[in-house]
């Protein structure tokens, strides 16, 4: 019965929901596989990759702001960018698709390549620790 | 099964449609109708209006996705094809092109937005709570829902 109850109550709710915590747990996984020297996230690592430009014109801050638990900005449009910390944002990290796809473009944009696994763990690491 | 488990398991269902039909009612009511589009182009810059450019101004915007004024923009190729559809649907019927016969890429380039804004001060577009001509929402209040009326507009001083 109490199965039955579970399987009600979340009967309802949409496919493919994630906890920010469950990609650092992908990226962590990636990294054993493709880093020898592998050794975990760093949320300092992961600030200072976050403020850095990279040898291009923007990092990631310029969009995000040096403090991402307040909104952002688009360089370009001048849009209004939702805050990126989850502990501001409830949304952010929650849909593989949508991490999958801000990282791939923004890494492109910011440092004209893929991010490693071991930089994407720590810049969640870093983002995950902001207001908390 | 017991008469009250059942009510139990009842009320579950009943919340659960209380609670989605919730959010469907305080979310997109007046959204333009391609969630896709709103989605995917509207995050860094308003969903603009697709019936604002021509179907081949759209197709050459699509086609440069990967280089979109400077950033990567590029798609997944199911959501690509569906917005690809979507915009050639809804596009408008004038051309919209440069003199020399070339599509535009960019609505604020079309004498049609040059003929609507003709009035705003060329500082206006400079002043930082605007930045950008295509930072529709900085005036356009109701932007976000795809409405542009001039009864919306606050221009930043």
């Amino acid at each position: 019965m109490r199965k039955l109850l579970f399987l009600t109550l979340f009967a309802g709710l949409p496919a493919h929901a994630e906890q920010p915590t469950d990609f650092l747990d992908s990226f962590a996984a990636e990294a054993r596989q493709t880093d020898p020297a592998y050794a975990g996230f760093d949320a300092k690592r992961g600030e200072r990759f976050f403020g850095a430009r990279h040898q291009g014109d923007w990092s990631c801050s310029s969009c995000h702001t040096a403090n991402p638990v307040q909104a952002g900005r688009h360089q370009v449009t001048g849009k209004t960018i939702a805050p990126l910390a989850p502990s501001a944002n409830p949304e952010r990290f929650t849909r593989p698709e949508k991490v999958e796809k801000w990282f791939r473009r923004n890494c492109k944009d910011v440092l004209k390549r893929a991010c490693t696994p071991q930089e994407k763990g720590d810049v969640l690491t870093y983002l995950i620790s902001l207001g908390r | 099964m017991s008469i009250p488990t059942r009510s139990f398991v009842l009320a579950g269902f009943a919340g659960i449609l209380l609670v989605s039909s919730g959010l469907q009612a305080s979310g997109n009511a007046a959204a333009p109708p391609d969630p896709a589009y709103v989605q995917e182009c509207g995050s860094c810059h308003a969903a603009y209006p697709p019936r604002r450019l021509s179907g081949a101004s759209w197709q050459a915007v699509l086609a440069g996705l990967d280089k979109h004024f400077s950033v990567d923009a590029s798609l997944d190729p199911k959501i690509f094809t569906e917005i690809s559809a979507y915009l050639n649907s809804q596009a408008g019927r004038q051309e919209t092109a440069s003199a020399d016969g070339r599509p535009l890429l960019r609505i604020t380039e079309t004498r049609w937005f040059r003929h609507e804004h003709d009035e705003v001060p060329e500082a206006a577009w400079k002043r930082p709570a605007v930045k950008s001509p295509s930072n529709c929402g900085a005036c356009h209040t109701a932007a976000d829902q795809g409405r542009y009326s001039e009864h919306g507009v606050r221009i930043p001083q």
